[in-house]
């Protein structure tokens, strides 16, 4: 959580500016992380940042892309700590992690005075006087190498104190990657059921291990890490939770049923086009006009809409109507899609209630073909096609172009919570967007005059809208008792999170 | 040089060679146990080309063997190559593969340049220049360290290096702005050695209308002040016209138009593909240039000044001065062979001697410092 709110900030605010900071430190300190380099005292706050590191660093290691998103969030979190980091505690620091820099002597420095100011920009000739700086291995400075703002002196880097934090981040970011791929094929292995490592490391092992080699693994770290690595080899509790975390959205389900019943279908066209997210809105039209959708959109348009609040029996009315009307004729209907829609509301089969699709889910599974409408259309869609419907939705087109603009960096969510404070004409949409369900009751609410709006984030309106791990994990075991063996491994964790 | 190097077991094994045959048939991952095997081959195949590449971790002969991703490149040496054909939008004298005296110049400013920045600044110290036998120079740097530094260091090291960026389209290729670093500084100084003889004189930039448009395209508008004035460059005192030129402008902003035009016709341009994989093949020293017949051979950079390309033996004026007839023309001659000594005793008979010492040189060095490494390892180890 703490680092999708790294993630969501450093789009919106230019990162390393003040308003970034106070920012990110206000969100840290909400959720109860450590925002300041803290000396012994709060170590349950340590602990906790500590824990929660570890579990996302096996949650994100199985793909390049996870990979690459979590070590991008941690170095930003990190620059942003290091940052804050009093000059002592640089130093200290320096001595914890091994990175046993020199600094360079008076004399030399007094020698290279002229040349040190002219290669570092940004440091003033009394800066340069009175800054250290430290001997540096090139391949740890590649950085500062590339774009020659470091001084070289036969095989060394000679970098300012100042510039000290790329030099430690490049460090941090090679251990960590290496860290993630090790942890990747020992995920592998669980998965698999191999656990002993300590004796000869099977062919099937050696092919995955190329890989991560490839990211400077080595074989004695592999074995060292798995017996190291209790949790893990404690499986089962903590595997599908892994599995899923990634995945996992963390905050209401919205299969609650307290709010069933009350909306009416006549209300429904509306409704899609004031408070629907477009990915519904997409969808519903499509119904309309063709009169049928595939599966992919069926299921995931037809959970939204019980997660708004239809009951089954209003679904299938409002779904078979609709279909009849299309090449579907009644028995058919009756026969083929009706069941598939008890099944989604847990009468049929197993009788799982299914939950509606989270963004993540939307985004990153089960992608659209051709004649398919769900998914996002923001990733999903093509850009020229994207902006021709925004248009047609009577965006302005300022607006598009920020969405746009949005798409191409990738940030989904972002774009659709711009999509929402387009439409519902607000500076500001004050939580961020993870549910199309969310979406839809934000948008009841600030349409019934219930909330304030343009203000930045106060605590009544939001509080059960923003997920902080602890609340977020208590009440999904509370309301999706038996939906999948995941939330039933999430109790066991409760107490790492809950706090007194 | 491959003996020298074969410290740990397998070293010389684990390197790849490629050989260019006849009828332009490339063959890769040539490996061999030994050097004498190495020799065989090349008697027995006759390659127009030998290249070197890196140390792998098994034998490349066999990496087909190996399942995907286990083959990896090691180690490698740090290597450059400048081109001629590269300054081909500065150079008025030649293009393309063609040089002459007048342009060699910018090879000789290459390597001085180049050469300081690896001693000075990356602390390198074994490395051996080589002439490409037709266009260019190449630099092998064998320092152990060096050898092992990964791809996107040695890419850093190529973006450290350059300064001149921009292809067909660019017109002005050099951009400085304040506070200059000490590695483009001390570049100037070597460029402004050479710059009055080599561009004003030799090369004429300002000599005719043509030559001194490209100039002048090259200064910002704002510094060209309107009218003649400044078109009426005269040789010798042309380019310092244009420095007056700058520093008259009524913007006060710092101008290193001066110094950017220096560059701009003299600093070196490498070919970054050929520094920055670990895994790229370059021609070996010693061997033949198939177009101009000329050997790729070492140059003493402490006699910089004297080298002439155009002096370098062919492999015809070589057969000829052999008195032996028993190797076919473009034939590979491998000197590193200990074997054979009537062979050495052949070659420093003929003019490729001067040569073969440089490079002996190089490897003494090598050898010096190794065994200097194995002394002080040894003792800290407690080692007899």
């Amino acid at each position: 959580m703490v680092l999708k709110i790294v993630e969501n900030l450093g789009v919106k605010y230019l990162k390393g500016t003040d308003e970034y900071k106070s920012k990110l430190e206000h969100e840290l300190r909400k959720l109860k992380f450590p925002y300041k380099a803290l000396a012994e005292d709060d170590y349950d706050a340590r602990r906790k940042d500590h824990i929660s590191h570890f579990i996302l660093r096996l949650a994100y290691c199985q793909s390049e892309d996870l990979r690459r998103w979590f070590i991008q969030q941690e170095m930003d979190l990190f620059r942003y700590r290091f940052n804050e980091l009093s000059d002592p505690l640089v130093q200290q620091f320096l001595e914890y992690v091994n990175l046993l820099y020199e600094p360079i002597s008076k004399d030399v420095k007094k020698r290279l005075k002229d040349e040190l100011f002219m290669s570092t920009p940004g440091l003033s000739a009394e800066k340069v006087e009175e800054q250290s700086f430290y001997k540096i291995p090139l391949q740890d400075a590649q950085d500062l190498i590339r774009v020659r703002r470091v001084l070289l002196n036969y095989g060394f880097a000679l970098v300012p104190h100042q510039d000290m934090v790329v030099i430690i981040l490049n460090n941090y970011r090679t251990k960590l990657s290496k860290a993630l791929a090790v942890a990747a094929v020992i995920g592998k292995l669980h998965r698999t059921g191999r656990r002993d490592v300590c004796g000869g490391v099977p062919t099937w092992l050696r092919k995955h291990w190329s890989k991560a080699q490839a990211h400077g693994g080595d074989l004695s770290v592999l074995s060292l890490t798995a017996r190291s690595l209790p949790a893990v080899q404690s499986d089962e509790r903590l595997q599908p939770l892994l599995n899923h975390l990634s995945h996992s959205y963390i905050g209401p389900d919205y299969s609650a049923q307290k709010n069933t019943g009350k909306i009416s279908l006549e209300q429904i066209d509306a409704l899609s086009v004031k408070s629907y997210p477009i990915c519904m809105r997409q969808l519903h039209k499509a119904l309309r006009e063709n009169h049928h959708l595939r599966h992919g959109g069926r299921m995931q348009y037809g959970l939204f809409l019980k997660g708004i609040g239809l009951t089954l029996e209003q679904a299938l009315e409002f779904w078979r109507s609709e279909f009849i009307r299309g090449k579907i004729d009644a028995d058919k209907f009756d026969k083929g899609y009706a069941y598939s829609i008890r099944h989604n509301y847990g009468k049929e089969g197993k009788r799982t209630d299914y939950t509606p699709f989270s963004c993540m889910k939307i985004i990153l599974s089960n992608p659209p073909s051709q004649g398919d409408y769900h998914g996002c259309p923001f990733r999903h869609s093509d850009p020229e096609l994207l902006k021709q419907k925004l248009q047609s939705y009577k965006i302005s087109s300022t607006g598009i172009s920020q969405i746009l603009e949005l798409v191409k960096g990738m940030h989904y969510q972002l774009a659709c919570q711009k999509y929402f404070e387009l439409t519902h004409d607000v500076d500001d949409i004050g939580f961020p967007l993870n549910h199309p369900n969310q979406y839809f009751v934000e948008s009841q609410k600030l349409l019934s005059g219930g909330r304030e709006l343009k203000k930045e984030m106060s605590h009544p309106g939001s509080s059960q809208l923003k997920p902080t791990s602890q609340e977020s994990i208590n009440s999904s075991s509370a309301t999706t008792t038996s939906n999948n063996e995941a939330d039933t491994e999430l109790e066991g964790l409760d107490e790492y999170f809950a706090e007194d | 040089w491959a003996v020298t190097r074969g410290m740990e077991k397998g070293y010389f094994a684990r390197r790849e060679f490629s050989f260019t045959l006849r009828d332009d048939i490339y063959v890769r991952y040539q490996s061999f146990e030994r050097p004498q095997d190495l020799e065989k081959e090349l008697q027995k195949a006759c390659p127009y080309k030998v290249d070197i590449g890196a140390v792998y971790s098994h034998r490349p002969s066999q990496h087909n063997t190996l399942r995907s991703g286990a083959f990896q490149a090691q180690e490698k040496e740090l290597v450059f190559d400048v081109d001629m054909t590269d300054y081909d939008d500065v150079r008025g004298c030649c293009s393309s593969a063609e040089i002459c005296s007048k342009c060699w110049t910018l090879m000789t400013i290459a390597i001085r340049i180049l050469d300081r920045a690896l001693v000075e600044d990356l602390g390198v110290q074994h490395r051996l220049w080589v002439y490409s036998g037709r266009r260019g120079v190449h630099c092998w740097v064998c320092d152990d360290t060096v050898r092992k530094w990964s791809s996107s260091l040695r890419s850093s090291i190529v973006d450290y290096l350059s300064l001149v960026k921009g292809g067909a389209d660019t017109v002005k290729k050099v951009h400085l702005s304040d506070p200059v670093h000490p590695f483009i500084s001390k570049s100037l100084r070597l460029v402004e050695e050479y710059f009055e003889q080599y561009a004003l004189l030799g090369q004429d930039i300002l000599g005719c209308r043509e030559s001194w448009d490209k100039v002048l395209a090259l200064v910002p508008e704002h510094i060209l002040l309107p009218g003649s004035s400044c078109l009426s460059l005269r040789l010798g005192e042309g380019l310092a016209a244009v420095g007056a030129c700058s520093s008259s402008s009524s913007k006060k902003l710092p101008s290193y138009t001066e110094q950017e035009i220096m560059l701009q016709f003299c600093f070196p341009r490498l070919d970054g593909n050929v520094s920055k994989g670990l895994n790229h093949l370059l021609k070996s020293p010693f061997s033949v240039h198939p177009k101009t017949g000329r050997i790729s051979v070492p140059i003493d950079i402490q006699r910089l000044e004297q080298f002439d390309p155009f002096a370098v033996p062919t492999i015809s004026s070589l057969c000829r001065e052999l008195d032996e007839a028993n190797d076919e023309d473009k034939d590979k001659e491998n000197e590193e062979d200990p074997e054979s000594r009537r062979r050495v005793r052949d070659y420093k008979r003929t003019s490729l001697a001067p040569y073969v010492r440089v490079f002996e040189c190089f490897v003494e060095d090598m050898e010096r410092a190794r065994r200097g490494e194995l002394l002080r390892r040894s003792d800290l180890q407690g080692d007899f």
